[in-house]
């Protein structure tokens, strides 16, 4: 006997599926354009009634204001474009060399953490506990402070090193005087650095060939510090460097960091760095137990067994949270706005204080930085794709 | 055959065990660690010394500022004299009791919450009833009390409102983003996306500048929405984003298995989420979610950026008054103690039910 | 009573053992792991070593290519007196094998990766060179058609056979298998210890720390039954299982068989 269907073959549309499915989103997509259109209305309303002017037009006009610090040459005559093109330089140049300084200090904790030397190890922890449980904010009051309160003038300047000045102007340190040697020192680095590459392709060419090990480690640092250290000598050895003297209120010659670039840094990276060191720890100890066990039973020397297996691996556990927090870290040098550190937020606050601008103003903030954040996903994915494990 | 024979009790080599033992092998393990050892003795030995010396014994605490000045060691005075307008800001000098038993009750209820066999309907009234009396002895105008507006309120009251409330709300929206982002129409799938990227890339003070420049803009005219609430809406979408993010690594954590399971037992789409799904992926992502909430409490200290007075911008404050300059590490050293304390609780809890719950160990997220 | 060291081959009188454990003891902290253990291994000689879980013998064994210390005694291997000097230790690496219970494999490695890194990186072989060994030893254990796949791609039967290949790889003298396939479901392991038999059979000195007692029978020469960290009982297969001499190994043996 054929079973028959109890319910009517026919299934109203409004329980089908799909339909559903459609219907949900056309309802979310009206609400979200209904949403949309409200608030732009209120927007350009408001903006009318306040006589707010619109769109990107501002950027050409002159900025009349100065900015503090700055990697090309600008004035208060220059444009608001050109104003914030220093802000992005100088976010730029503070997320750069955060990054490498607390990838560095993190590693370096990091490992102490995980030293046999009591002492080490618990230094580390109290490091790690101390900097990740107080606002990056604090921290960074903290070394404004240190600058403007506790250093001394200029006249009284702390020399913990010599030629080295601490005052509430910044940090002065002597700079080589220019000669033609430093630049062909720079250009012998670069030739080095290619003869490095060729190096080691060689060397590893020989090891597949003949079984041989070249040390490469140490050739390529002598390669590296002999190259420029020879271009040097041939060049007559300048030693002459250019250090700050006291000349009447403050300091000349030599160069200097200003002190909202310095807390800034010290800032920023003591804070990333604590994160970082918990990251390196975990990768190293996701390595088991066993790699290591199994890498020396084969008799693989110490330096060896690091390079060719727990490395490798730890690598890869390390790598992807270690992005996303040197990305905070550039996210977070947008906290330089309140010790007075030019960074772009701080150029564009003012921006938007002087031409009343908010929605383009927040909207170019918000741009610059979902700029970085999409190219960084997008090494990550690179990343992880290339090196994953394969698995079954 | 080998026989056992009675062996007596060997002792192991002295210079294996006991004190001596323990030195050599956790101080002075080999030539490095030996010389790190020595280092850092000789470096702990310069410091700490000096340190108290100045943090404790020439240390002045009950002083005005003056003395303070003319005082060698550390100025505790510039907090202790303080104190009142550091903790409660810039809320009425006599009514400072009432955000203080909020304060109080807020605490002790979180405290109370922290055992989770506690959890239940009576509780949750009991929440209700806590909040209602929070807000009435916060706003007052009921029972005689003074009403205060707003914009008084400052100091912890405000840190710790800003933090509890902008995680009690992102967390809802943040499971609801998650979902969206694990559903399959491609609407609502991609509002989702874009954002939890577009949040998650951007710092939190562009966030706080759009709440304070931005979202008056929005709003018809004649209505305003004061700052605080501004400064907790953008708190809340930015938090959310992060929720949103550690919730769907918990859903895709989920054994497939559940959600056929489930589905075969007919249960609808919002049945099967409520009751089966969410209770368990919500479980599993506990450790990364308090993170964000210790973030989030640290993060409400951007708000001096936006000219707010929570405990951070309260020290400012203080520290910019003529009798007080010059104190500054002293006081942030305070601060820094208070959040370090509250974040510290936080992470130990996290700790204790990570243990209760025994996760692997996964390095903590960072969200601003 | 049995005799002291019943051996089922003919012993040369002036052969040296390739392996002696002369009073060693080890102690974790203040626990004593290893009391008094003397064991004098002959070359070719397969030993299996038995015991309930915490006896020591897999303390024992890591001794032996000194991924643990021993604090008293002294363990010569091959000739080479283990102590703390480096290159005795690297020596003693090079010619003792390992087999692990969880295999570990490297596995960021294929599995040819995975049995030539020694050779290229301890005896510097050259890389060609390394590979044809390689994959003669992947033939040996039967499964030279993995050779570029990747440990997670094959199942622990396979694993565990290469990690047999890598440690054969080094060319060892001596191999030291703790629980080969205490890891293993057991559709697999019968063919590890297929492997091992044949192995065996070829005549190398293996120690292996089991509960296989199949295998044991098969192949042993010696079995050695280990309790609180001393050696209790040692004895030829036959005699050890059918007449075990000593009460505790009475009650380990009627535990597990």
């Amino acid at each position: 006997m054929a079973a028959e269907s109890t319910h009517s073959a026919k299934t109203y549309f409004w329980n089908d599926e799909k339909t559903r499915a459609i219907i949900y989103q056309i309802l979310t997509a009206a609400a979200v354009a209904f949403l949309g259109y409200y608030l732009i209305s209120n927007v350009q309303s408001n903006m009318a009634k306040q006589s707010i002017a619109s769109g990107f037009g501002f950027i050409e006009k002159e900025a009349a204001f100065e900015i503090g610090e700055s990697l090309i040459e600008y004035s208060a005559a220059d444009s608001y474009g050109k104003a914030l093109l220093v802000g992005v330089l100088n976010t730029l140049k503070i997320s750069l060399v955060g990054m490498v300084l607390t990838t560095i200090l993190g590693t370096i904790v990091g490992v102490a953490t995980l030293s046999k030397n009591w002492l080490l190890s618990r230094l580390g922890n109290i490091y790690v506990e101390i900097f990740q449980n107080i606002p990056v904010l604090l921290q960074l009051f903290f070394f404004y402070a240190l600058f403007y309160e506790t250093f001394p003038v200029p006249r009284q300047a702390l020399n913990p090193i010599t030629g080295v000045f601490l005052t509430n102007r910044g940090i002065d340190f002597p700079v080589p005087v220019a000669h033609p040697a430093w630049g062909y020192m720079g250009m012998a680095f670069l030739v080095a650095c290619i003869t490095v590459c060729l190096v080691n392709r060689w060397s590893v060419k020989r090891q597949e060939r003949t079984g041989q090990q070249f040390p490469m480690f140490w050739a390529g640092l002598g390669i590296l510090v002999g190259l420029p250290l020879l271009v040097w000598i041939i060049n007559g050895a300048p030693t002459e460097m250019n250090i700050p003297e006291l000349k009447g209120f403050n300091f000349s010659g030599g160069k200097n960091i200003s002190p909202e670039f310095s807390a800034l840094l010290f800032g920023l990276v003591l804070y990333t760095a604590s994160f970082i060191a918990q990251i390196v720890r975990a990768g190293i100890q996701s390595i088991s137990h066993g790699q290591t066990e199994a890498a020396m039973s084969i008799g693989l020397k110490p330096a060896h067994v690091l390079k060719l297996v727990i490395f490798p691996q730890a690598l890869r556990v390390i790598v992807p949270p270690l992005t996303s927090q040197l990305l905070n870290l550039t996210k977070n040098s947008s906290l330089a706005v309140a010790i007075g550190y030019p960074d772009f937020v701080q150029v564009a606050g003012t921006t938007i204080n002087q031409t009343g601008q908010a929605v383009e103003g927040v909207a170019m903030m918000m741009l610059v930085y979902l700029t970085f954040s999409l190219l960084t996903s997008a090494y990550m994915n690179w990343y992880n794709k290339k090196i994953a494990i394969v698995e079954r | 055959m080998n026989t056992t024979t009675s062996i007596e009790e060997i002792k192991p080599p002295i210079t294996n065990v006991g004190v001596i033992g323990w030195l050599r092998q956790h101080l002075f393990n080999g030539i490095f660690n030996s010389i790190a050892t020595v280092l850092i003795l000789v470096l702990l030995i310069r410091v700490i010394p000096q340190f108290f010396q100045w943090a404790f014994i020439d240390s002045v605490w009950f002083s005005s500022g003056q003395e303070c000045h003319q005082a060698k060691g550390a100025c505790w005075s510039v907090i202790t004299q303080n104190i009142r307008f550091n903790v409660f800001g810039y809320f009425p000098y006599e009514e400072q009791w009432r955000p203080l038993v909020a304060m109080i009750m807020l605490v002790g209820m979180l405290i109370y919450s922290r055992d989770w066999n506690r959890w239940n309907k009576k509780l949750g009234y009991a929440w209700i009833f806590a909040l209602f009396v929070m807000g009435l002895l916060m706003k007052g105008g009921l029972f005689g009390l003074v009403p205060v507006e707003s914009t008084k309120w400052s100091g912890l009251p405000l840190t710790l409102l800003l933090s509890f409330f902008g995680i009690l709300a992102s967390y809802p929206l943040g499971v609801v983003l998650a979902l969206g982002r694990q559903s399959n129409m491609p609407v609502i799938k991609s509002f989702c996306v874009v954002y939890i990227e577009m949040i998650r890339g951007v710092p939190l003070i562009t966030m706080l500048f759009m709440s304070t420049v931005m979202f008056p803009l929005f709003l018809p005219e004649g209505v305003t929405i004061d700052k605080v609430l501004r400064a907790q809406a953008a708190i809340i979408l930015f938090t959310a984003a992060y929720i949103a993010e550690v919730v769907r690594g918990g859903l895709q954590a989920m054994d497939k298995g559940q959600y056929e399971a489930a589905e075969s037992l007919g249960l609808n789409y919002f049945q099967m989420m409520r009751k089966i799904i969410l209770p368990q992926a919500l479980k599993i992502v506990i450790p990364p979610t308090v993170g964000i909430l210790i973030s989030a409490f640290k993060d409400t200290s951007l708000v001096v950026i936006i000219a707010l007075y929570d405990i951070l911008n309260t020290t400012k404050s203080i520290l910019s008054e003529p009798e007080w300059t010059g104190f500054s590490t002293e006081a942030y050293i305070f601060i820094a103690m208070i959040y370090y304390i509250c974040c510290f609780s936080m992470s130990q809890y996290s700790r204790r039910i990570e243990k209760q719950l025994e996760y692997k160990n996964t390095p903590p997220q960072q969200t601003s | 009573m049995s005799t002291e060291q019943a051996s089922s081959q003919p012993q040369a009188k002036d052969e040296q053992p390739i392996i002696e454990i002369i009073e060693m003891h080890k102690w974790f902290d203040d626990f004593h792991v290893l009391k008094d253990i003397n064991l004098k291994v002959m070359p070719q000689e397969k030993i299996v070593v038995c015991g309930p879980s915490g006896s020591g013998k897999s303390t024992v064994i890591r001794c032996i290519n000194r991924l643990e210390e021993h604090q008293r005694g002294k363990i010569i291997v091959n000739g080479t007196e283990l102590t703390r000097d480096l290159k005795n230790i690297e020596r003693v690496r090079t010619e003792v094998g390992m087999v692990f219970q969880h295999f570990n494999l490297f596995p960021h490695l294929t599995i040819l990766e995975n049995l030539t890194v020694g050779p290229i990186w301890v005896r510097k072989t050259p890389k060609k060179e390394a590979e044809e060994l390689a994959r003669h030893y992947l033939e040996i254990v039967r499964i030279p058609e993995q050779a570029n796949k990747y440990p997670g791609q094959i199942s622990g039967g396979q694993q565990q056979r290469v990690a047999i290949a890598r440690s054969l790889c080094m060319k060892p003298k001596i191999m030291l298998f703790d629980e080969p396939t205490s890891a293993l479901d057991p559709e697999m392991i019968k063919e590890v210890l297929d492997v091992m038999v044949d192995l065996a059979r070829e005549g190398m000195t293996m120690i292996v720390v089991s509960h296989e007692m199949g295998f044991a029978k098969t192949v042993a020469d010696r079995v050695i039954f280990m309790d609180f960290g001393e050696i209790v009982e040692e004895n030829d297969p036959y005699e050890f299982f059918d007449n075990p001499q000593h009460e505790r190994t009475q009650l380990f043996l009627s535990q597990i068989l």
